[in-house]
C-alpha cells in the first residue's frame, strides 16, 4: 500500500468518525436537556405545584395552578381562532386551488409562518390590547392564533393531496357532488395526518412567550375574565428565572419540567398516530 | 320525461341553482373566504407595522439602522446595536452549528441505516419542539456560569491578544447567546440538510465508489457538492431562525445598550430589546422606534426564509427529477 492509500483510508476514518461523533453530539442534547430539568425541577413538581397560587417574591412555597390554567385559556382560543381558519385554507389549497390566487394563499402562509414570534406579539398588540385599553387572555390567544393558522393550513393541505384521486372518482361516479365528496370520503381518509399537523401546532404555540409578553402579559392571581392580564406557564417560566429569588427559580423548573413533558408527549404521540396511518393505508 | 326533454341544454341560471342546492359553491365560498382570510391577516400585519412605525421613520429616515444612539429619554433612537447584536449573534451560531449539523446529516443521511436514522432524525427534530423560554432557563444556570468560571476566562488567556475576547467576563453576553442559538438551530440544519443529501441518486455514490473512492471521498467530492444548494438552504433557513429567536436570547444578551467588539461582552438584539422594552414604552417616538425594529427584523426574516425556500425547491426538483 502506498503512504497515499494509508493516507485516504485514514482520512476516510477519521471523518466518518467525526460525523459519528456530530450526530452523537446532537442527538444526546436533547437527554441532556431532559435530565437536566428532571435533576432540577423533580422535586418540585408536587401537589402544592398544580393547586396553588404563586407566592410573593421571596416567599417559600406556592405554585403555578393560575398559569396553568390561564395557558391552557389562552390557547383553547387560540385553538378556537386558529384550527378552523387554517384548516378550511388548506382545504381551500388542495381542492379548489389553481395557479394565481392559490400561490399567493400559500406564499402568505409561508410569509406567515415565517414572521418571528415577537414580531406577532407586536402586532396583535397593535390590533387588540391597544385598542381594548387591556391586556388579555383574548389578545394572547389571537396572538398564538396567528402561528397556528399556516402551520394547520400548510399540515392539512398536504394530506389532503396525498388521498387517491381513485377515492375522489369513486365518490363522484356514485353521484356525491364535489363537497360531499370532501366532506365524508377526502378528509376522512386524511384526518390521522390533519390530526397530527393540529396537535403539532398546538404544542408548538404551547411554549411560546414571545407573543405573549405584551398581549396577555402576567397575572400572579386568578383572572376573573378573558379580558383580563392572564398568567401563563412559558411567560411565568421567564419571569421566576430571571428573578434574583431561589424559590422562584426552583419554580420555574417545575413548571419547564412540566411545559416539556407536554410539549414532547404530545410529539411523539403525534408521531405515532403518523405511523400507524401510514402502515394501515399500506 | 320524454328524451327530447334531457337532451335539451340547461340554461346558465338553473345549472347554477342546481350547484347551489348541491352545496358546491357554498363550500368553494365558504374555504374561499377563510383563506382570503389568511391573505387579510398578513397584509394587516405588514400595513400594521408599517403605520405604527410612521413616527419613528418619518423622524429618523434612514439614519436609524445606522444611529448608535438609545435614549428613551431625549427621544433618540437608533438601530445599530441591536442589528449588529442581532447579525453577530446568529451569524456565530451558525459558524458553531454549520459544521456540526451538516456532519451530522451526513452520518444520518450516508452512514446511519434507514431505521437508525430515522429514530435519530426524529430525536433530532425533537430539539426544535423545545419551547424557547426552557433553552432560556437552562442556559442561565448552566451556560452563564460556566462562561463566567471557565470559557471565557479560558478564551481570554490563549486569546486575549485578540479585540474580540478581551474586558471582564460577566457570563451573559454575545457568546454566551451564540453558544445557545447554535443548540436551537441544529435541527433545522439536521434535517434539511439529510433530506437534500438523501434526494441526491445513489448512481453518484456507486459511480465514485466503483472508480476507487474511499466513502468518505464519495460523500465529500461528490454527494455533499450535489446537494449543496439544500444545504445552504437549510442554513439560510437556520439564519432566518436565530434572526427572530426571542426568549432564550433575551435571558443571556445581558440588555447592554451599546455596541462591545469582544464576544465576551453583554450586548442586545432586535428581539431581545422589543422583549424587555416594549411594555415600557411610551410617548410618541418610544414605540415607534420599537415598531420600526419589529419591521427592520421581520424584513430580513422575510429576505432570508425566501432565498432558503428558493434553494431548497431548486435541489428537491432536481433530485427528484433525476432519481
Amino acid at each position: 500500500m502506498t503512504i497515499r492509500n494509508i493516507y485516504r483510508k485514514s482520512l476516510n476514518n477519521v471523518m466518518l468518525t467525526l460525523t459519528g461523533i456530530c450526530a452523537f453530539v446532537t442527538v444526546s442534547t436533547l437527554f441532556v436537556i431532559l435530565a437536566y430539568l428532571v435533576y432540577n425541577g423533580g422535586k418540585s413538581v408536587d401537589l402544592a405545584f398544580f393547586t396553588q397560587l404563586p407566592k410573593g417574591a421571596g416567599e417559600e412555597g406556592g405554585g403555578m395552578a393560575n398559569a396553568i390554567l390561564g395557558s391552557a385559556e389562552i390557547v383553547a382560543i387560540a385553538s378556537a381562532i386558529g384550527i378552523p381558519i387554517g384548516f378550511f385554507t388548506g382545504v381551500y389549497l388542495s381542492e379548489w386551488g389553481g395557479p394565481g390566487f392559490s400561490f399567493l394563499v400559500r406564499y402568505m402562509c409561508d410569509l406567515l409562518n415565517g414572521v418571528p414570534s415577537i414580531v406577532i406579539g407586536i402586532f396583535a398588540w397593535i390590533v387588540v390590547v391597544k385598542p381594548m385599553h387591556q391586556f388579555s387572555a383574548l389578545a394572547g390567544g389571537f396572538a398564538l392564533s396567528l402561528m397556528l393558522i399556516p402551520i394547520t393550513a400548510k399540515s392539512t393541505e398536504q394530506f389532503l393531496v396525498e388521498v387517491p384521486r381513485a377515492l375522489r372518482e369513486g365518490s363522484l361516479a356514485l353521484g356525491a357532488t364535489k363537497w360531499r365528496t370532501i366532506a365524508s370520503v377526502v378528509v376522512p381518509a386524511a384526518r390521522k395526518g390533519i390530526m397530527t399537523g393540529i396537535i403539532l401546532g398546538v404544542a408548538r404555540i404551547a411554549g411560546e412567550s414571545a407573543p405573549l409578553l405584551f398581549t396577555s402579559l402576567n397575572n400572579q392571581y386568578w383572572s376573573t375574565g378573558l379580558s383580563e392580564p392572564t398568567a401563563s406557564l412559558p411567560v411565568m417560566i421567564y419571569t421566576h428565572a430571571i428573578s434574583a429569588y431561589d424559590d422562584w427559580h426552583r419554580q420555574a423548573w417545575a413548571a419547564g419540567l412540566v411545559l416539556l413533558c407536554l410539549v414532547l408527549v404530545a410529539n411523539i404521540a403525534a408521531r405515532l398516530i403518523v405511523s400507524r396511518g401510514t402502515t394501515a393505508r399500506g | 320525461m320524454s328524451p327530447t326533454a334531457a337532451a335539451q341544454p340547461q340554461s346558465p341560471i338553473s345549472s347554477l341553482s342546481r350547484r347551489l342546492r348541491g352545496g358546491d359553491e357554498v363550500a368553494w365560498l365558504i374555504t374561499l373566504l377563510f383563506a382570503t382570510s389568511v391573505l387579510v391577516i398578513t397584509a394587516l400585519l405588514i400595513g400594521e407595522l408599517w403605520i405604527g412605525s410612521a413616527a419613528a421613520r418619518e423622524k429618523f429616515g434612514f439614519g436609524f439602522i445606522t444611529s448608535r444612539l438609545w435614549n428613551p429619554v431625549t427621544d433618540e433612537f437608533g438601530a445599530y446595536p441591536f442589528l449588529y447584536g442581532t447579525i453577530v449573534t446568529s451569524a456565530l451560531a451558525l459558524a458553531i452549528s454549520v459544521p456540526i449539523g451538516v456532519g451530522a446529516a451526513i452520518f444520518l443521511a450516508e452512514l446511519a441505516n434507514g431505521k437508525w436514522s430515522d429514530a435519530l432524525t426524529f430525536l433530532v427534530e425533537l430539539l426544535a419542539s423545545v419551547p424557547s423560554v426552557i433553552y432560556g432557563l437552562l442556559a442561565i444556570f448552566t451556560i452563564v456560569p460556566m462562561m463566567r468560571e471557565f470559557i471565557g476566562p479560558a478564551l481570554k488567556s490563549v486569546f486575549g491578544f485578540l479585540p474580540l475576547f478581551q474586558g471582564p467576563v460577566y457570563g451573559v453576553g454575545y457568546l454566551t447567546a451564540s453558544l445557545v442559538l447554535s443548540i436551537m438551530i441544529f435541527p433545522y440544519i439536521i434535517s434539511v440538510s439529510r433530506e437534500a443529501l438523501l434526494a441526491v441518486p445513489r448512481e453518484q455514490r456507486e459511480a465514485a465508489l466503483a472508480l476507487g473512492a474511499t466513502k468518505w471521498e464519495s460523500t465529500w467530492q461528490i454527494v455533499v457538492p450535489f446537494a449543496r444548494l439544500g444545504i445552504i438552504g437549510s442554513i439560510f433557513l437556520a439564519f432566518a431562525r436565530a434572526l427572530g429567536e426571542t426568549m432564550a436570547v433575551t435571558m443571556v444578551i445581558g440588555n447592554d445598550m451599546t455596541v462591545h467588539t469582544s464576544l465576551l461582552a453583554p450586548g442586545n438584539t432586535i428581539a431581545a430589546v422589543l422583549a424587555s422594552e416594549f411594555n415600557e414604552a411610551t410617548g410618541k417616538y418610544y414605540p415607534a422606534a420599537l415598531i420600526e425594529l419589529g419591521l427592520v427584523l421581520f424584513l430580513l426574516t422575510l429576505v432570508l426564509n425566501g432565498l432558503a425556500r428558493l434553494l431548497i425547491l431548486v435541489t428537491t426538483n432536481k433530485g427528484s427529477a433525476r432519481a
